[in-house]
């Protein structure tokens, strides 16, 4: 029988079950007042663009292939959007004051119409050397973007440098500008 | 005439009924009605409110014109390579909608990825081929199906862990259990 051994007191492990609540308590605090970062990053940075060649997203504008950015040795913008896109239109006057600044943007539109686009650029500026069309979101999944809008700095090479995930803010600008420097 | 049961689950009655109980019981709810119907009112609008707020902001969750892609809702043609396709669809994660799986999401971006996933696997690639590209562009983080890698083998070690933990913490018992 187990009551062999001598009686003890509770001892220490009457508190364990207490013990874990607090426990369980403090990892549900940790969880509501740090929640976990939902941005999914890209983890093709550092690799170079994968091989697409896009139709033009604009009748004013050409569409966008992967080799055109291997041709310039200046770094370039590629900036992910669509008209659809709330984010898209508060970050148009950033990107167009970095396109004022000589910086060369490209655009990939997302399941976007062309009608669409064309009235998206009327209204919130054209900032963009070029625009592809990407209707199944080919180039997005190809480069590990997981949204609109989404700007990657890619290199002369044609190599992804960085990614800024979500809309380009005023305060985002020198920090944009200089991942462009680095990346020369 | 309504009976007692049919006080509680109908909706309340406004006139009279026979019998002494139940009729009793209709009073004191009809001393409630003001107050539910004044509740009523300030839910209503509340929900009108509520219902207001959300019609202005909905252009936040706007979404493309375009159809889905081919392949978001067409089931591919040969019923194996389409049962591969499933399984592997229901263990990527929706990027969008980052709990759910992409076979279970109606988000666009999850549907160009059923795609993606359903022409490959058409094209004679294999699943895990298929999401170790998605992995290279995402991380760990878009395969619901955990990777063996240095940083997990935790998950894997942790049940046999467990099972000798259990072990050694009974072993005990079993031998005295064969002692007595």
């Amino acid at each position: 029988m187990s009551d062999a051994t001598p009686k003890k007191g509770p001892g220490l492990a009457v508190w364990l079950p207490l013990g874990l609540f607090a426990g369980f308590l403090a990892l549900v605090i940790v969880g509501l007042y740090w929640p976990a970062d939902r941005e999914v990053s890209s983890a093709f940075i550092g690799k170079p663009l994968p091989a697409f060649d896009l139709p033009p997203a604009s009748d004013d504008r050409p569409g966008l292939a992967t080799a055109q950015f291997k041709e310039g040795g200046k770094p370039r913008l590629l900036n992910v959007f669509a008209s659809w896109c709330v984010p898209c239109k508060v970050e148009a006057p950033q990107l167009a004051a970095l396109a004022q600044q000589g910086v060369e943007i490209d655009g990939v539109a997302i399941r976007d119409r062309k009608e669409d686009v064309a009235g998206f650029l009327a209204q919130y500026g054209n900032p963009f050397k070029r625009i592809g069309k990407d209707d199944l979101s080919q180039v997005q999944l190809a480069i590990g973007s997981s949204g609109v809008p989404e700007t990657f700095v890619v290199d002369g090479k044609g190599i992804i440098r960085y990614q800024h995930i979500g809309d380009i803010r005023q305060e985002d600008i020198p920090l944009i500008l200089r991942k462009l420097a680095e990346a020369q | 005439m309504g009976s007692t049961h049919s006080l509680r689950y109908t909706h309340l009655p406004r006139h009279s009924r026979g019998g002494g109980n139940p009729e009793r019981r209709a009073l004191r709810l009809r001393t409630w009605i003001p107050a539910f119907a004044g509740m009523t009112k300030v839910c209503l609008v509340t929900l009108v409110a509520a219902l207001a707020a959300l019609t202005l902001t909905a252009p936040l969750a706007a979404q493309d014109m375009l159809p889905p892609a081919p392949y978001a809702y067409k089931q591919l043609a040969d019923p194996a390579q389409e049962r591969k396709a499933q399984a592997l669809m229901e263990t990527l994660r929706c990027l969008k909608c980052q709990s759910q799986s992409i076979a279970d999401s109606d988000a666009p971006m999850a549907g160009d990825m059923r795609h993606q996933v359903r022409t490959r696997i058409a094209a004679g690639e294999e699943p895990e081929a298929i999401r170790q590209w998605l992995i290279e562009r995402y991380g760990d983080y878009v395969s619901y199906t955990p990777q063996v890698k240095p940083i997990t083998w935790p998950l894997f070690a942790a049940p046999l862990l467990f099972l000798a933990l259990a072990a050694f913490l009974l072993r005990g018992r079993f031998r005295r259990r064969k002692g007595a």
